[in-house]
């Protein structure tokens, strides 16, 4: 796994007046509702502690009101913190002065938002630009880093429309344009495709997936799809009611749930398609001489059919191809069945 | 004093009370008068000579000249080659009925009223829109200025600056300022939420903010206040022409005592024509601006 590049250390936020004061009765175990109810302060986030790895997608999922929204904005201070810390390269975003924090926010982070945000006025090159235009960058130099974005996300010639003469899809590849335009180490996306229809949803994840091949960001993720969540992150926070009640990888969270809110969270998930031949395969296995066999990494649900046609047990081979163990259809079953 | 004479007649103050307090305010104030009102004057001379200038300009260029430009920047403001034809109709028929020259010296106060207008009104609507005491403060200034009876603040202008130009540009300023003021506050504030909160998480400060995403998005909202105050600086020329205000207004004013209906009809009409001229070359501007957001997708 690679360095820490974001670390979340004992972060409360309370929304209110006095909210402080608070902070006490929350570390005793005073409940969100119970706040509200008896002093009127909305608790947003309990205790957050979170590890993010460089050049990963971290996703953080939750219903809405969980707090993920607002922990997303703790990243780039756009809420300021209650109390705890957040580490970024080691640099305490919490106490940088208001000069230190704009020159963050300008190189470090770039962010795409639900609704896409984007600037009206602007047309789509000027659009892009605006991370840019904000350090003072060189017109011409602006320029050239605008136009490779826009070619990137695909939206070549649309340069000098205006964002509401494109649909939703293409308005968000804005969106992720602009963020990615002064070149961040990290991305927020707030929600990024929610707002989008299933098909072009489906897409923006795959063009999402394909970039950070090459970009290798270090990327948080909010949504409250499971799906997305399973098909984007290299690992997912769950939060309910402003706390973290589970990080770990997709298989993590869907093998072992850590209480009922998650567990119920995945219930309707196809576990056949999420999870790998390596996550319920027999290690313990004998190795046969059939010719079928199945790689560790592939997903259940492609190897579905050899598995169910196979008689016996089936060879399981890493990418060297070397052996490593077998899989049967009770293993598949045993899966499927809850 | 029995209890029900107490009820029926309110307790007012004394009659001799009431006279010492005003004859003392007024003394007051015609002492501060005379003590600075020549030192204010002073301080309103450099607008005065521009007035007069600008004035002079309108009135000695040649007419054809003038109506040139004047529907250059009808045509220029509003792109429409019928307003610019009728602007020019209703320019001819004004020099034809014997108003050009008091038509000169109204153009040039509402040109110079406006444009002092949008030059204090949009500052104090930035300041108004970034704190919301400042709004508490301003928005109560403002309902006085625009429901006190104008004759009402005229008495201590014309008694600190005398008759003349700059108590009547003052007094249209003051009556027309509010809603520049007011729509730019409005336009700031009513900019998206997220919009800004995008601007913010790419580090824009407070300035590059205001300028690169406030003003423009706020910017079809201030025209049409800047169209309000033109409308309303024309509609104090008749007022402003009471405290020697030369233009339209006069020949309104002489009419009135005088029971000249045509005379009064045509000046009137004069009036109307300018409005509808300024009003339709900003209000089309205005629409301009805000191109992006009709945009239709294609």
């Amino acid at each position: 796994m690679n360095k820490t590049k974001i670390k979340i250390s004992n972060l409360y936020k309370i929304f209110g007046n006095n909210s402080k004061k608070y902070i006490p009765k929350v570390r005793n175990g005073m409940s969100k509702d119970e706040l509200l109810t008896k002093y009127n302060h909305v608790l947003g986030l309990d205790d957050i502690n979170l590890n993010v790895a460089e050049q990963s997608i971290q996703v953080v999922m939750g219903l809405s009101g969980s707090g993920k929204s607002t922990l997303i904005r703790h990243i780039n201070r756009l809420i300021e913190p209650t109390e705890g810390s957040v580490l970024i390269d080691d640099q305490d975003i919490t106490k940088l002065n208001n000069s230190e924090l704009l020159e963050f926010r300008r190189n470090r982070t770039g962010m795409v938002f639900q609704r896409f945000a984007l600037f009206p006025h602007q047309n789509i090159i000027d659009n892009v630009k605006f991370g840019l235009s904000i350090k003072n960058i060189e017109k011409a130099e602006s320029n050239d880093k605008a136009k490779f974005w826009i070619d990137k996300v695909g939206l070549n010639g649309f340069e000098y429309k205006f964002p509401n003469q494109l649909s939703g899809g293409m308005q968000q590849r804005v969106g992720l344009a602009r963020a990615l335009a002064t070149d961040p180490d990290i991305l927020l996306m707030d929600e990024a495709f929610s707002a989008l229809d299933p098909l072009i949803r489906t897409d923006m994840q795959d063009q999402l997936l394909e970039l950070q091949k090459n970009l290798k960001k270090t990327i948080m993720f909010i949504t409250h799809d499971l799906d997305e969540a399973l098909k984007l992150g290299d690992r997912i926070s769950i939060l309910n009611g402003g706390k973290l009640v589970q990080d770990g990888t997709a298989e993590d969270i869907l093998m072992s749930p850590a209480d009922e809110y998650v567990k119920n969270f995945v219930k309707d998930v196809n576990r056949a398609k999420v999870l790998k031949i390596k996550s319920i395969m027999n290690f313990s296995g004998v190795q046969n001489n059939s010719d079928a066999f199945v790689k560790l990494d592939d997903n259940i649900e492609s190897c579905l059919p050899k598995i169910l046609e196979s008689e016996h047990e089936l060879n399981v081979f890493d990418d060297k191809n070397k052996f490593v163990g077998s899989i049967s259809r009770n293993n598949v079953a045993d899966i499927l069945k809850n | 004093m029995s209890l029900s004479e107490f009820f029926i007649t309110f307790p007012e103050m004394s009659k001799e009370s009431l006279r010492i307090f005003k004859k003392s305010i007024d003394g007051a104030y015609r002492n501060f008068s005379r003590e600075y009102g020549d030192a204010i004057e002073a301080v309103f001379d450099p607008v005065l000579y521009f007035l007069v200038w600008f004035e002079k300009l309108l009135q000695n260029s040649p007419w054809p000249l003038v109506i040139l430009v004047i529907l250059i920047l009808v045509y220029l403001g509003s792109r429409s080659i019928y307003l610019t034809i009728g602007s020019l109709f209703a320019l001819l028929l004004i020099g034809y009925f014997g108003m050009w020259e008091d038509t000169m010296s109204t153009v040039s106060i509402i040109g110079v009223c406006t444009f002092m207008s949008i030059g204090l009104g949009i500052p104090i609507g930035i300041a108004m829109s970034n704190s919301d005491r400042a709004r508490a403060a301003i928005t109560p200034i403002l309902d006085v200025m625009q429901t006190m009876p104008s004759f009402v603040y005229l008495i201590p202008v014309v008694m600190l600056l005398g008759i003349g130009k700059i108590p009547g540009l003052l007094a249209v300023i003051i009556y027309a300022i509010p809603p520049i003021i007011r729509l730019t506050d409005l336009g700031i504030r009513e900019v998206d939420k997220e919009v800004l909160e995008a601007a913010d998480a790419f580090g824009a400060n407070k300035r590059q903010k205001l300028f690169r995403v406030q003003l423009p998005l706020a910017l079809p909202t201030i025209f049409a206040g800047i169209n309000q105050t033109i409308m309303m600086a024309l509609a104090m020329v008749v007022i402003a022409s009471m405290i020697g205000v030369k233009g339209l207004g006069q020949p309104v004013l002489k009419a009135i005592t005088n029971q000249y209906f045509t005379m009064g009809l045509l000046n009137g009409l004069a009036i109307v024509a300018l409005a509808i001229i300024f009003d339709r070359v900003s209000q089309s501007f205005g629409k301009r601006l805000q191109q992006h957001r009709s945009g239709s997708r294609e």
